[in-house]
């Protein structure tokens, strides 16, 4: 047992711990904290792997965009210090049945199945390997996704704007 | 202890994907909705890059669909804000029961 185990699986827990308080705690504002840190701890397991770029991606991406976004919103449309109604027992039991049996059903399959390695140089996950490939327009290259993802994240800006817009302007 | 390899991984993640999944069940407020669907697009990240860097260390496409993925889940998170204040706005709550009118 060495340092880089012990850390593995002090990421996983405090991705799974924070990630079930995310979801259980009545108080909305801790929820979005939790939501902070599962994903700082995904983050930490990209680092844990030598994915440096997709952790950074992660970290800027999530915890500083889409978790900023969700505590403004959160600012906008609650009351501070309310707590969320509790749920019906009979949903809450159900629901814990449903996702007990689908995780187990999930992982008696990924134990039962053999993974097998394909062998082959490694390509390291660095920045210059991942921009070239990513703008190539040869074989396995990216090009034609990242404009259509372009595309579709200009669709999204402009869907925003037009769901934002107040409807006074309209009338007036 | 187990050292940590693919199988570790494939746990945290499908441990992550039904927490998800459960929040999505038994929450009825919006936003907490929307952090639950946020927990289960990074266990499917998690997936892509355990895959990527366990089984085909000679390419990179776990990585490429991983940011593709990342870029189209903060569009989602975009658009389903502006969409839960605009409901906010019209109903004073953003409880989904409230939400069934939302086509009128």
């Amino acid at each position: 047992m060495n340092g880089s185990t012990i850390i593995f699986y002090l990421l996983a827990a405090l991705t799974i711990v924070c990630g079930v308080l995310s979801v259980s705690t009545r108080q909305i504002f801790r929820a979005a904290i939790y939501l902070i840190f599962s994903l700082i701890g995904i983050a930490g397991i990209y680092f844990w792997l030598d994915y440096q770029f997709i952790a950074a991606v992660q970290v800027v991406v999530y915890v500083g965009g889409i978790v900023v976004l969700i505590i403004f919103s959160i600012f906008l449309t609650q009351q501070a210090g309310e707590l969320l109604p509790k749920q019906k027992i009979g949903r809450k039991i159900f629901s814990v049945l449903a996702v007990f049996c689908g995780f187990a059903l999930t992982m008696v399959q990924v134990y039962q199945h053999a993974f097998y390695e394909n062998d082959g140089e490694a390509v390291k996950p660095v920045v210059a390997n991942i921009g070239k490939q990513m703008l190539s327009t040869k074989q396995g290259g990216y090009a034609l996704p990242f404009e259509v993802v372009s595309i579709l994240l200009l669709a999204a800006l402009v869907g925003c704007i037009v769901i934002a817009i107040s409807k006074k302007e309209e009338t007036a | 202890m187990m050292e940590p390899g693919l199988y570790q991984i494939l746990f945290i993640s499908a441990a992550l994907f039904f927490t998800g999944v459960y929040g999505f069940l038994t929450r009825r407020n919006l936003i907490t909705m929307l952090m639950s669907v946020e927990l289960i697009l990074n266990s499917v990240n998690l997936n892509f890059i355990a895959f990527n860097k366990y089984l085909w260390p000679q390419k990179m496409d776990g990585l490429f669909f991983t940011l593709f993925v990342i870029a189209i889940a903060a569009a989602e998170a975009a658009v389903a804000i502006a969409i839960i204040i605009n409901l906010y706005r019209s109903h004073n709550s953003i409880d989904v029961e409230n939400a069934e009118d939302l086509k009128y």
